[in-house]
């Protein structure tokens, strides 16, 4: 076999395996969407949106508590953590900007993206379940806003340190002073990027189980009192898959089906946002 | 002889603590006039220019030595008020640098930063400014227009109009023109030439017919060092000094 040929066999070679994966990955990927929807779009009602949760047996049961306690938790998670990360992003590329400190949080914080969503729960169980004596709402949140925190600080960072340097020292140029520079010069030069941020981290944590469980659990009736243990859409579906009741499957794959769509709608608005910001 | 505006006296500058980039600079610039400050690449005619609004300041251990005296006080003491400082001596950078906002906002910034709120007085000195910067009659349809929809040469002409909104009493361009095509190098020419019955302007720039053009005074540097200084007609036609004649005959460089 001459060299030539042997390249383009290689070549062949190596082009069918990546194809290979990525259709094995695309395969289960597009078999798990399908059978959400396929199970899910047929349990979705008006009353599932409108009533709160029936004892089995009884008819006409909803999970309103579930979608409220969702939106609640995820909404605090947000304005927990998103001001921090964003804050903590500010530091690490203007005012820290080269330095090893920055440099070793900014490795942490890639660290924090990828730890197992379960120690966060586990940790806010140790520090703000333990010590209160029973589940709550915030507990949740700020587990939520623990895993977004990370993932807005290195956007924004990343957001920031794209804002070129000239900008900066052309406004520094004028004579404003350096938090003024980035409040009104390079953060809006950022924001669609930071934004973007924003939006995929919620997803990131809408779909979150395991930091719940540990937190805030779950509540059978309507409640939005942060105080005291309140249900989510995630923690509802793993508990009524887990459980004995025909509708409480059907109810828990609906419910999958709709955070599903959530998760992906965020996510596709926040890559448009990309596109567009930066075509 | 005209009045002195800027004065640097034994002026040494350090990068980051120990890189001695301007060694025992003496150089005078006479108000209301254009100087031009030439010279090959990393001679420090850059880093010259901003040491007189003080830019070096915003990065860690960079060290000034000497005097440089602006009106009658020295700027390099440690109680210059850098603000105030940098809206008396502005300055203008190689690329455009405006800002991503509209392009009044862009003019009104520095008006804002000087504490000026009104809509009216705000809008009359925009105008102004846009006026001065010889860009009104190509933007006052559009001044809600993002900054960035304008071509390089015009977003170059907007951030001279930011600068001259402040009313500075020195302007520092850092090579204006290299970024820009010869109709638009052509124009900012003409407007800091114009310029310059009102405003002290300072000028680093590589091309020399350029400098020739502009200036009244010229300063030839090389590896840090001022070689020669002097009315610009005299720096191309009898220079003093064999170093700046070889340059400016383009033997090196």
């Amino acid at each position: 076999m001459n060299a030539e040929k042997k390249r383009k066999v290689e070549s062949f070679l190596a082009l069918l395996m990546s194809t290979m994966a990525a259709a094995f990955g695309l395969f289960w990927l597009v078999f798990i969407l399908g059978d959400v929807l396929a199970h899910g779009i047929g349990a979705i009602t008006p009353g599932l949106f409108l009533n709160d949760p029936t004892p089995p047996g009884v008819e006409g049961g909803g999970l309103k508590n579930a979608f409220v306690g969702q939106v609640l938790i995820t909404l605090m998670a947000t304005f927990i953590g998103v001001p921090l990360g964003i804050l903590g992003g500010t530091f690490l590329a203007e005012y820290a900007r080269g330095t090893k400190t920055a440099h070793v949080i900014s490795i942490l914080a890639d660290i924090m993206v990828s730890v197992p969503s379960i120690v966060v729960g586990t940790f806010i169980y140790a520090i703000l379940v333990r010590p209160v004596g029973h589940f709550n709402g915030w507990a949740g949140a700020v587990a939520l806003a623990v895993i977004m925190i990370p993932v807005v600080l290195r956007t924004t960072e990343d957001m920031l340190s794209l804002v070129p340097w000239t900008i900066r020292e052309a406004a520094f140029a004028l004579g404003a002073p350096y938090y003024k520079v980035i409040i009104q010069v390079v953060y809006r030069g950022a924001a669609t990027g930071i934004l973007t941020g924003i939006i995929l981290s919620i997803a990131r944590v809408a779909g979150e189980t395991a930091p719940l469980l540990f937190t805030s659990f779950n509540n059978s009736f309507f409640s939005v009192n942060m105080n005291g243990p309140i249900s989510s859409l995630t923690v509802t579906i793993f508990q009524y898959a887990m459980g004995p009741y025909d509708e409480w499957h059907a109810q828990a794959w609906a419910a999958a089906f709709i955070i599903t769509i959530i998760v992906l709608a965020l996510t596709i608005t926040g890559r448009m946002i990309i596109k567009w910001r930066y075509k | 002889m005209p009045e002195v505006e800027l004065e640097a006296r034994s002026l040494d500058f350090y990068y980051g603590g120990h890189v001695h980039a301007l060694k025992a600079i003496n150089l005078t610039v006479h108000r209301k006039g254009v100087t031009a400050l030439i010279g090959p690449s990393g001679c420090g005619k850059t880093t010259l220019l901003r040491c007189f609004n003080r830019m070096h300041d915003l990065y860690p251990r960079n060290r000034y030595g000497g005097e440089i005296v602006f009106q009658g006080k020295n700027i390099l003491g440690q109680d210059t008020d850098l603000i105030n400082l940098r809206s008396r001596i502005g300055m203008v950078f190689q690329k455009p640098t405006p800002f991503p906002m509209s392009i009044f906002d862009n003019i009104a910034y520095g008006l804002k930063l000087k504490g000026i709120k009104k809509r009216m007085d705000l809008s009359e000195m925009v105008e102004q400014a846009l006026q001065h910067a010889a860009l009104w009659g190509e933007v006052k349809d559009k001044l809600n227009a993002s900054a960035y929809d304008l071509s390089g040469g015009q977003q170059q002409r907007l951030v001279i109009a930011r600068a001259l909104a402040v009313k500075p009493e020195v302007l520092l361009f850092d090579e204006p023109t290299s970024a820009l095509d010869p109709i638009s190098t052509a124009k900012i020419e003409e407007l800091a030439v114009a310029l310059k019955k009102e405003v002290t302007i300072i000028i680093v720039t590589h091309n020399m017919q350029q400098a020739a053009r502009m200036s009244d005074w010229t300063g030839f540097l090389m590896l840090g060092e001022l070689i020669e200084f002097d009315r610009t007609n005299k720096i191309f036609t009898a220079p003093s000094e064999k170093l700046t004649e070889d340059y400016i005959t383009g033997r090196f460089g």
